[in-house]
C-alpha cells in the first residue's frame, strides 16, 4: 500500500468519523469543533487532489470565519438541551436506515460505473493550481464571480440589518427631518429695544 | 490505487451522514444548519474530485462559488437565528408555528 493511499484512508476515516460526531453530539459546542475536524480533515484531502487554493481556501475561510461565528452563536444562545434531545432516539432507526440505504445505493452505482478505472496520478503541468483558477474566474467566470461578490454584499447588509437593535437610549440622527427643516423651525427673531451703555 | 471512485463514495458517506443528521436532530436549527454545511462539503468533494480526474479547472470554480453561496448563507441564517431567540427564548423547530404551514 502507497504513502498516499494510507494518507487518503486516514484523512477520510478521521473525516467521516467527525461528521458522525456532529450529528449525535450531545452538547452543539462539540457538534461545531467536530465539524471544524470534518472540515481540517476534507481539506487534507484536497491536498491530495492538488486542489491547494481550495484546500486552504476551506481552512481560512469555512473553519476560521464561518464555524467560529457558529461557536460564537452557539455559545451566545443559552438553550435547553434535553428539549431538544427529546426525540432523538425515536428519530435514530428511520435515520439510520435511510442514510444507510442511500449511503449504499450511491456507493453500488459508483463502484458499478467502472470510475474506479482511472488510477490518481500526479500531474506535472508545471502552472500552480491558484494561477489556473485565478485565470479561469478573472476571464471565463467574470460575471459569475462579481455575482458572487454582490451576494456577499447582501449578505453583509441582510445579517447586519437583521441583527441590529435600536436602542431607546441612543441618540441619533433622522436625516429626512435634518432635509426638511425650515427656517422657522430652526431661527427665533425676538424684537427688543436698542439698549446703551 | 486511488481511483475517482474512491473519492465519490467519501462524497456519499458524507452526504449520507448529513441527511441522517436532518433526521435525528430535527428540533435543533443549529444542528440542522450544521447538516446542511455537511451536505455542501460532500458536494464540494464530488467536485474537486472530478475537476482532478476529468483535467479540468471547471469544478473547482464551481466549488469556490458554492463555498461563497454557503459563507453567505451561514451568515444570514446564524443572524436569524439569532433574532428568533431574541424574540422567542427559543430555538426549537416545535416552538415556531406561528405560521401555521
Amino acid at each position: 500500500m502507497a504513502i498516499i493511499e494510507i494518507v487518503f484512508y486516514l484523512f477520510a476515516g478521521v473525516s467521516t468519523l467527525a461528521a458522525l460526531g456532529v450529528i449525535t453530539s450531545r452538547n452543539p459546542v462539540y457538534s461545531v469543533l467536530f465539524l471544524v475536524l470534518a472540515f481540517f480533515s476534507t481539506a487534507c484531502i484536497w491536498l491530495l487532489l492538488e486542489a491547494e487554493f481550495l484546500a486552504i481556501t476551506l481552512v481560512l475561510v469555512y473553519v476560521g470565519a464561518v464555524m467560529v461565528l457558529f461557536l460564537f452563536v452557539v455559545m451566545m444562545l443559552d438553550i435547553n438541551l434535553a428539549r431538544l434531545r427529546s426525540g432523538f432516539a425515536s428519530y435514530l432507526p428511520v435515520g439510520i436506515l435511510i442514510a444507510v440505504a442511500m449511503a449504499a445505493q450511491l456507493v453500488i452505482l459508483i463502484w458499478s460505473r467502472g470510475l474506479d478505472s482511472q488510477v490518481l496520478q500526479s500531474s506535472d503541468s508545471g502552472v500552480s493550481n491558484t494561477r489556473m483558477l485565478g485565470e479561469w474566474l478573472f476571464t471565463q467566470y467574470l460575471y459569475p464571480f462579481e455575482i458572487a461578490g454582490f451576494i456577499l454584499l447582501v449578505a453583509i447588509v441582510a445579517a447586519i440589518s437583521l441583527t441590529h437593535r435600536r436602542r431607546p437610549e441612543t441618540k441619533y440622527q433622522d436625516p429626512s427631518r435634518q432635509v426638511r427643516v425650515r427656517r422657522d423651525e430652526r431661527v427665533r427673531l425676538v424684537k427688543m429695544d436698542a439698549e446703551e451703555d | 490505487m486511488l481511483t475517482l471512485a474512491h473519492f465519490l463514495t467519501l462524497g456519499a458517506i458524507l452526504f449520507s451522514i448529513g441527511v441522517a443528521g436532518i433526521f435525528l436532530n430535527r428540533k435543533n436549527i443549529i444542528i440542522l444548519l450544521m447538516s446542511i454545511e455537511l451536505m455542501l462539503l460532500a458536494v464540494n468533494m464530488n467536485f474537486v474530485a472530478f475537476s482532478r480526474f476529468l483535467d479540468s479547472m471547471d469544478g473547482q470554480v464551481f466549488v469556490f462559488f458554492i463555498l461563497t453561496v454557503a459563507a453567505a448563507e451561514a451568515a444570514i441564517g446564524l443572524a436569524i437565528l439569532v433574532v428568533l431567540f431574541r424574540n422567542r427564548q427559543t430555538i426549537n423547530v416545535e416552538d415556531i408555528e406561528e405560521l401555521k404551514g
